[in-house]
């Protein structure tokens, strides 16, 4: 895997500049259902300007360059250790460029490390598969809109939500409604139903690694999946917390079985600068190809 | 609307919740770090009477020996809610540029010494970097690292939408009640 530091730096560049096409998609969607002359209209438009600023200029489309999240899919016998030191040499010289901003902070005296190393950064979620091939994919996810992330368990008295669908429902929408501006909407939002704290939190995470335009499997969390994008929009927040008819650009939800005793229901809020990209690594370390 | 240096109480009262303003002068960064620093009394390394405070931790690096802001979009101000009035008050500034809005205290100190809140737009990095026209130095970087650092930049036309005046209004108090609101409509049609 002598290219893997490279492949990597480029993959954090791209990612970092570069929209997913979904989320261009999506977002472009979002302009054609704003009025014009509106400030929601307004919003959106400058986010169309930045998005091809960035990818021109091959510069951060958002400041905050965030948690930098790691998803690899590796066939038996493949190496992490080797890889888990690439993608930290590869997050150093990232940073150095310019491609990602000093963003890891020591918790208790306050001290920047200035390259984006330390513990916790970057994260890895390593899965073991039976494909030959590897799959690595990349988030990069901001801290305003991480703040936003927030975990029910229910029954919740607060919003009168119960240990059923229609619980879920009402987390999803009082998720959005708390949010408001303040998570850089239309967001995105990752929903994980079961699970214990750490569990639910990391399921609620994965679900961001699909594409707004794919269709959960199952039939139930499909329709709820599209319900709660209606519903959210419905809201009025609109791009920026201006008010306007786009709030929130899809919801993907994801379930974990539970304990008897416990009933969580996470949420990750992702803003409209959704950076996820990936590649499947041949078995020389190559990019076979691009995803997303 | 155009809003140029000098930023005097006299230049934002007629700026009102909705406006688009283009601003132009010097201002300067401070997030999390610097108003925690204020608040607890310390002594800031730049003039903040008549300023405008840009919540960003921006990317800038060094290109042949000089400053490049590479990324400069603004961050959550909601965070800075339990220091804000007090620095309005004390150093009098007259502009916060962010994201997000702010609460009623900051809504009220606006109101009372004469500053407004200007929302720009959130992850819209490179936009907004193409407005600094020069970064004029930076204070408490080794203290704070870069991001939490207060940079000093020259800017010119950067855009921003009023969305709280110093006459008591604000759109993110607005939005938050008329989507409560719609909020309680379909959480009760599913009964």
């Amino acid at each position: 895997m002598k290219n893997l530091k490279e492949n990597l730096i480029e993959l954090i560049r791209r990612t970092s500049a570069e929209l997913p096409r979904d989320v261009v998609n999506a977002l472009r969607e979002g302009v054609e259902k704003e009025e014009s002359g509106t400030n929601a209209r307004y919003a959106l438009d400058v986010i169309q300007k930045n998005i091809v600023l960035a990818m021109e200029k091959s510069q951060p489309l958002c400041q905050d360059t965030g948690s930098i999240l790691f998803y690899v899919k590796v066939p038996a016998g493949f190496d992490q250790l080797a890889f888990e030191e690439a993608a930290r040499e590869a997050v150093a010289e990232s940073t150095a460029q310019g491609y990602l901003r000093q963003n890891s902070v020591d918790s208790i005296t306050g001290a920047n490390t200035g390259n984006n190393l330390g513990p916790g950064s970057p994260a890895f979620h390593f899965e073991q598969r039976k494909n030959p091939e590897a799959d690595v994919r990349l988030i990069l996810k901001g801290g305003g809109c991480e703040n936003m992330g927030v975990q029910y368990s229910l029954p919740d008295g607060r919003i009168q939500a119960d240990r059923d669908l229609d619980g879920v429902r009402k987390c999803i929408l009082d998720a959005v409604l708390q949010a408001q501006g303040k998570g850089c909407g239309p967001g995105i939002l990752g929903v994980g139903v079961g699970g214990d704290r750490a569990t639910g939190y990391a399921h609620s995470k994965e679900q961001l690694l699909r594409a707004l335009d794919d269709r959960n499997p199952d039939p139930v969390l499909a329709q709820l999946e599209e319900e709660m994008v209606e519903k959210g929009n419905d809201l009025g927040i609109g791009p920026m917390g201006f008010g306007g008819k786009t709030t929130v650009l899809g919801v993907k939800i994801g379930v974990l079985n539970r304990l008897p005793a416990s009933y969580f229901v996470s949420v990750s809020y992702m803003c409209w600068a959704f950076r996820r990209q990936g590649f499947v690594l041949s078995n020389g370390g190559d990019i076979a190809r691009w995803l997303y | 609307m155009l809003l140029e240096a000098p930023f005097t109480e006299k230049k934002v009262r007629p700026l009102k919740v909705g406006n688009l303003v283009e601003i132009s002068g010097i201002i300067f960064t401070g997030r999390d770090a610097v108003h925690k620093f204020l608040h607890e009394g310390g002594v800031p390394p730049v003039s903040l009477k008549d300023a405008i405070i840009y919540h960003c931790g921006p990317v800038v690096i060094q290109r042949n020996g000089r400053w490049t802001v590479v990324a400069a979009g603004p961050t959550t101000s909601i965070r800075e809610e339990p220091y804000q009035a007090g620095i309005i008050e004390k150093f009098r500034i007259r502009g916060i540029i962010g994201k997000g809005g702010m609460g009623d205290k900051t809504l009220k100190a606006c109101e009372r010494f004469g500053c407004v809140y200007l929302h720009a737009i959130g992850g819209a990095a490179q936009v907004l970097a193409e407005c600094v026209t020069e970064v004029r130095g930076v204070h408490l970087m080794e203290k704070f690292g870069s991001p939490e650092a207060i940079w000093e930049f020259s800017v010119r036309s950067f855009p921003a939408v009023v969305t709280m005046d110093s006459h008591g209004n604000s759109l993110h108090r607005d939005i938050l009640q008329i989507s409560q609101g719609k909020y309680q409509e379909i959480v009760s049609s599913h009964k």
